[in-house]
């Protein structure tokens, strides 16, 4: 028997023994609360900031001497920041709704249909991984001009709709799944597509989950697409409308303040919300690189 | 087998989607923006079209700007160990207490959770020279610890804040137009505090969180034999957390040099333009102002080629290198 019995659930605290032993105030306690406070005092700074007449925002005092709450209002005055909002959802939902299901589809035919080369196949998809999107940015934009596809919504969401990573992060959840069930399923005459359908897209239902935050996410902070592809006010996103924001009205901090707050509200209403899946999907999609 | 047969066909109509969006967006492209790479093709045709062979890639050994901006991409990647180190102190120092884990999770996976323009503009603001909280918080410590009046009475002269992205300094005392180190540009300067901000973002990202899964991977009778051998901290996480740990750090190190040799380019979009004096500019956002400002399409292909290769070539010495720390 070990000499140091281990305390709680054992395995997640391999360490809890020797640290214990040093009592409730360790330097590991200091270090994390130290680390928090610094990562939290930019966030603070930001919305404080956000509340500040102008002249206050450069003085050292934290909170504003007059809450000036018509700073947000302001925002939406001076630029159309209600459209840059539903530009940024209403693209993101439907990148996360198309890569969802291609993905998903894609991910189906490599896990659970047999078929020669398959993993050939599937490793190359893999390798296309590799290529630096700044390779791709500029080929893929004169194909937009190409396809008349500059300044659309179109152009923004199309090419973002096929993911190999998320074919890979459902191919490894759907690997998981019994093979027993498709097989009933096609004893009882189910073509593939039922059976995809019916069986695999309910049991996969966390793995889209994980899927979608993460494409809703990478979407909604797209920056280096949208930037070239984009012209008129009108069909910016959020970052772009803010890059343009900052340009033009850089000097009022405190509205640039207001307008990243309410960049990152609707992300900490995400997070907070889907964190289980999004800590699982982070660790999930190194397993094999 | 009947079942095979009939399952390739299904396999394909699955697979369509996908097939026809990497041909158009992905498997197209890379080859056609090879092509490119060796036309002098300008955007605006205000040259003539020609193809020019590897003349593109002479003129890019040639560019001393190309040369300078290899350096920038490389100096901000020495963020990089810092930023590793980093996530394996917190994730180890984090695995101990289970206790509000969920609510340090959140704080310090927040900043690459909302990471983007609405951050970089908040940084911009912070490190703004005049007006920024952090000047006025180190000159208010400046101030109100007599330090100026110390390093003069040593025979200094004189101590005051960074001008952070409006300097071309750096910690390395890099020179700004040529390939050397000059004494005078030591301190900090733009790409530095492009450095801080990038740690601050990474400490508890991503790479913290696979260090927390390697972590209570480990199985907890290496690290109980350890003890009863008497091995102290240190000694355990020398002998067995490290090594345990050894394919994780792998995985992270890999992936954040492809990250380090693409990146810099929003940063530099939207916090310094490339400046001052070109010291932020990295290769990622070079190529995008050789396209898209100045559309030398066919230069910048070539550029996006050269730096494909890198990434190539130094993910394969990675693997070289790191492969055989895998074998444990």
């Amino acid at each position: 028997m070990s000499a140091f019995p281990r305390e709680r659930s054992g395995r997640h605290l391999a360490f809890s023994g020797w640290w214990y032993r040093r009592g409730r105030f360790t330097a590991s306690h200091v270090l994390l609360v130290l680390m928090a406070v610094t990562m939290l005092v930019p966030f603070m700074w930001m919305v404080l900031a956000s509340f500040k007449p102008l002249q206050e925002v450069e003085q050292l005092n934290p909170i504003p001497s007059v809450w000036r709450f018509e700073n947000y209002p302001n925002v939406f005055e001076q630029v159309s920041f209600a459209r840059y909002y539903f530009n940024s959802i209403f693209i993101a939902a439907w990148v996360t709704f198309l890569q969802c299901l291609t993905s998903a589809m894609a991910a189906y035919a490599f896990a659970r249909l047999q078929w020669r080369g398959r993993d050939t196949v599937f490793r190359l998809y893999l390798a296309t991984l590799m290529i630096p999107g700044v390779v791709l940015m500029i080929p893929n934009y004169t194909l937009m001009v190409k396809l008349h596809l500059l300044d659309s919504y179109l152009g923004l969401i199309v090419p973002a709709s096929f993911s190999a990573f998320g074919t890979f992060l459902l191919r490894q959840f759907m690997l998981t799944i019994p093979s027993a069930l498709d097989e009933a399923a096609a004893i009882d005459g189910a073509s593939p597509w039922q059976i995809f359908w019916d069986v695999i897209m309910p049991l996969s239902r966390a793995g889209l989950v994980t899927l979608g935050i993460f494409t809703f996410l990478g979407n909604y902070g797209s920056f280096f697409w949208p930037l070239i592809l984009i012209k008129s006010e009108h069909l910016r996103t959020l970052p772009i409308g803010m890059l343009y924001f900052d340009t033009v009205y850089g000097r009022q901090t405190n509205l640039i303040m207001a307008a990243s707050v309410m960049n990152i509200i609707p992300l900490v209403i995400l997070f907070v919300a889907a964190q289980r899946h999004i800590v699982r999907g982070v660790q999930l999609g190194a397993v094999k690189g | 087998m009947r079942r095979q047969r009939h399952e390739r066909r299904a396999a394909l109509g699955f697979l369509l989607p996908n097939l026809i969006g990497f041909g158009v967006f992905t498997a197209g492209p890379v080859l056609f923006s090879l092509v490119i790479s060796i036309s002098n093709w300008h955007l605006h045709r205000t040259v003539a079209f020609q193809w020019v062979a590897l003349r593109n890639f002479v003129e890019l050994l040639q560019d001393r700007d190309f040369w300078l901006y290899s350096i920038n991409t490389a100096y901000l990647m020495l963020g990089i160990p810092f930023a590793i180190a980093g996530s394996l102190l917190l994730a180890i120092v984090l695995s101990q207490r289970l206790r509000g884990i969920v609510v340090y999770r959140t704080l310090f996976y927040l900043p690459t959770f909302t990471s983007g323009v609405a951050l970089m503009l908040l940084w911009k603001a912070l490190y703004n020279p005049e007006f920024g909280a952090l000047n006025a918080v180190i000159n208010w410590w400046l101030d109100s610890l007599h330090l100026n009046e110390l390093v003069r009475a040593l025979g200094g002269g004189g101590v005051s804040a960074p001008t952070w992205l409006l300097s071309t300094k750096n910690m390395l005392g890099l020179d700004v137009e040529q390939i050397r180190i000059i004494p005078g540009q030591w301190g900090l300067g733009a790409r530095d505090a492009l450095i801080i901000m990038g740690i601050w973002i990474a400490i508890g990202g991503n790479n913290m969180l696979l260090y927390l899964a390697g972590v209570s991977n480990i199985p907890p009778e290496l690290v109980e034999a350890a003890q009863l051998d008497g091995a102290g901290r240190w000694a355990i996480f020398r002998n067995v957390t490290w090594p345990q740990l050894a394919p994780t750090t792998f995985f992270i190190v890999v992936m954040s040099f492809i990250g380090g040799l693409q990146g810099g380019f929003e940063q530099a979009r939207v916090m310094t333009l490339g400046g001052p004096a070109g010291t932020t500019t990295t290769i990622s956002y070079y190529i995008y102002t050789k396209a898209f400002e100045e559309f030398q399409i066919g230069y910048a292909a070539a550029l996006s080629w050269v730096l494909f290769s890198a990434i190539f070539v130094i993910t394969m010495i990675n693997w070289r290198l790191g492969g055989k720390e895998l074998h444990y």
